[in-house]
């Protein structure tokens, strides 16, 4: 574990006092802009959120401070709860078909078939697309077909879903395609070559020789889509915003489409303010969720990774 | 016919269906966005009864919905303006990102010292935080600084996209072999011509790269400048599309997607011309990432 941190942290060597004393003297130069707009990008409004996570505020100047009582809250909010079981089923589900079929891609566009470039570009293309457009696209598409049947992809959960699926399916494989095919091609011919010889099936070699080889790639792509998923937000809120809604028994709502991160941005930007302590809370959640799955992922993977 | 030969020729008829078939998917992998084309040309009551008719006959709306489209404003902006401010916080956030995080690569992969790898460390972790985590602080700290404004903003996206460029570029920089540059000490650089002269060339690969991953980010981003913006006066391509279907009330399709139209074809336009570089930018950032 230790030497896995050390690794994934490692500043990397390259000493030589010969060139470290001059640059020194230019840090204003080299390290300072970078280092400036990243306090006030990312180190401040992190620490300040950790904060601010502990407090009841409505803007950031009337924080009081009161303890764990915004992490109780999110933990009993059923919208929260569901957003994440939500989540996660979404996320698992659209990693496998994710990469499944992009792989199934990847290894059909490295078999030397003509017209693998125009497959490559036309594949990846949904990728440059924005998330807001993309579910607008999409919303008018499984619209155009729903309303033929008397309903909407606001008016079912599951083919909110299923349609969100699609949505992804279509944006992400082009993109872990590519990553397959860079994969598939750093594959050494001669291995293949000598599976060739000793007899191997088409099967065999893909089992046994092609997919450990290309291990990295998987670990990359699993763990790519699955973060995605995790935090997908932009193709949540314009392909069904969370739709459709149930009332609970207390007469709050809970909308049954709503992923972990829009959750949180309704939290934050509904219409209680009084909520934002706790939405500021959820997201400590999510960061620590996100992080430690990426961390997870990783790992496991990594162990299977053939020795190169 | 030898076996060979044979088995040689099934090769070819095997490859042929496979063709065939991924031509097929093709077709249908383009469906969506000839879906956006033919209805940004359809009288909008027909966009959501009939969106896959071809706008012929009374459905055919000609040019009414781009210019219908180029009337609809979201507070101060209309289509032009978004499109301007998208490409300009496009560009500069870029470059900036591009020239800052790249010093500061150099800096750290060749001084190396505590600050350094505290640097490093900080970056790297800030790549597996999620927005929503810093959505509100940041959105706060903007407004406070006067980052709230299409100039500016670039600075916020300098620092919240900071992590992965710093993390590619430092692990690029270390395959640089460090001889080059102790010659050019020995012959009198100082160290920001070393960079500009020396440094900036080898690192070309990795500046396409990242420039790749950054402008996508940047060009198709919603949240953080919806949040960060003045949103009365300046609007970028996703807030503008983001307004005009997510408010309630009348929504007029057609309009939209002739915007969303207009608004996809120079990103397509973009992919073709910079295909390679594209992809294999892409390649480059996630096997780094």
């Amino acid at each position: 574990m230790k030497k896995f941190f050390k690794g994934l942290f490692a500043t990397p060597p390259g000493r030589s006092h010969l060139i470290i004393n001059p640059i020194r003297r230019w840090s204003p130069l080299f390290l300072l802009p970078m280092v400036l707009a990243f306090a006030i990008g990312f180190v401040w409004p992190f620490i300040h959120g950790i904060y601010l996570s502990f407090c009841k505020f409505k803007t950031t100047s009337d924080a009081t401070f009161i303890g764990f009582g915004n992490y109780i809250k999110a933990f009993n909010d059923k919208g929260f709860l569901h957003a994440f079981w939500y989540t996660a089923l979404f996320a698992i589900v659209s990693l496998i078909l994710i990469n499944v079929l992009a792989f199934l891609a990847a290894y059909l566009l490295t078999q030397n078939i003509k017209g693998t470039n125009i497959f490559r570009t036309v594949f990846f293309m949904p990728n440059l697309i924005g998330g807001i457009v993309l579910g607008y696209i999409w919303s008018m598409i499984f619209d155009g077909i729903l309303t033929h049947f008397g309903t909407s992809i606001l008016m079912d959960t599951n083919l909110g879903f299923w349609g969100l699926i699609i949505l992804m399916l279509w944006q992400q494989i082009g993109y872990m395609m590519i990553i397959y095919i860079a994969g598939l091609q750093a594959v050494p011919e001669d291995i293949l070559e000598a599976a060739k010889i000793d007899g191997a099936t088409k099967k065999q070699t893909l089992f046994r020789v092609i997919i450990p080889n290309v291990m990295p790639s998987i670990t990359i792509c699993t763990f790519l889509s699955l973060t995605n998923g995790f935090k997908l937000f932009d193709q949540n809120l314009a392909l069904t915003a969370g739709n459709p809604f149930v009332f609970q028994p207390d007469g709050s709502t809970v909308k049954t489409t709503e992923m972990l991160a829009l959750n949180i941005y309704n939290t934050f930007y509904g219409d209680n303010a009084n909520a934002r302590g706790t939405a500021q809370a959820k997201a400590v959640l999510f960061f620590i969720l996100v992080a430690v799955i990426g961390i997870i992922q990783l790992r496991a993977t990594r162990n299977k990774e053939v020795q190169q | 016919m030898s076996k060979k030969q044979k088995t040689l020729s099934a090769e070819r008829r095997r490859k042929t269906i496979l063709s065939i078939v991924l031509a097929v998917i093709c077709i249908i992998w383009i469906l969506p966005i000839l879906a956006v084309v033919i209805n940004s040309f359809k009288v909008n009551t027909f966009v959501k009864t009939d969106t896959f008719a071809l706008p012929l006959g009374e459905m055919w709306a000609s040019f009414g919905n781009f210019i219908k489209g180029f009337g609809l404003q979201s507070g101060e902006s209309n289509f032009w303006m978004a499109a301007f401010y998208s490409l300009f916080i496009t560009v500069v956030s870029t470059g900036l990102i591009l020239l800052f995080t790249s010093m500061a690569a150099w800096y750290i992969a060749r001084v190396n010292s505590k600050i350094c790898k505290l640097v490093y460390f900080v970056c790297v972790f800030s790549m597996v935080v999620p927005f929503q985590m810093v959505m509100f602080t940041l959105s706060k700290t903007a407004d406070t600084l006067k980052l709230n404004t299409p100039w500016t903003i670039p600075v916020i996206y300098l620092g919240f996209g900071a992590g992965l460029a710093v993390f590619m570029f430092t692990g690029f920089v270390k395959s640089i072999p460090l001889e080059i540059e102790e010659a050019a000490v020995i012959d009198g650089c100082n160290p920001v011509k070393i960079y500009f002269k020396v440094v900036l060339p080898m690192l070309k690969p990795t500046m396409i790269s990242v420039g790749v991953l950054e402008i996508m980010w940047v060009w198709n981003d919603y949240l953080l400048p919806y949040l960060v913006l003045d949103r009365t006066k300046y609007s970028t391509i996703p807030m503008l599309v983001q307004y005009l279907k997510g408010s309630y009330g009348t929504v007029d399709l057609g309009a939209t997607m002739a915007l969303i139209l207009l608004s996809i074809i120079p990103v397509i336009i973009f992919y073709l011309i910079c295909q390679k570089h594209i992809i294999k930018g892409v390649a480059a950032g996630a096997v780094k990432g």
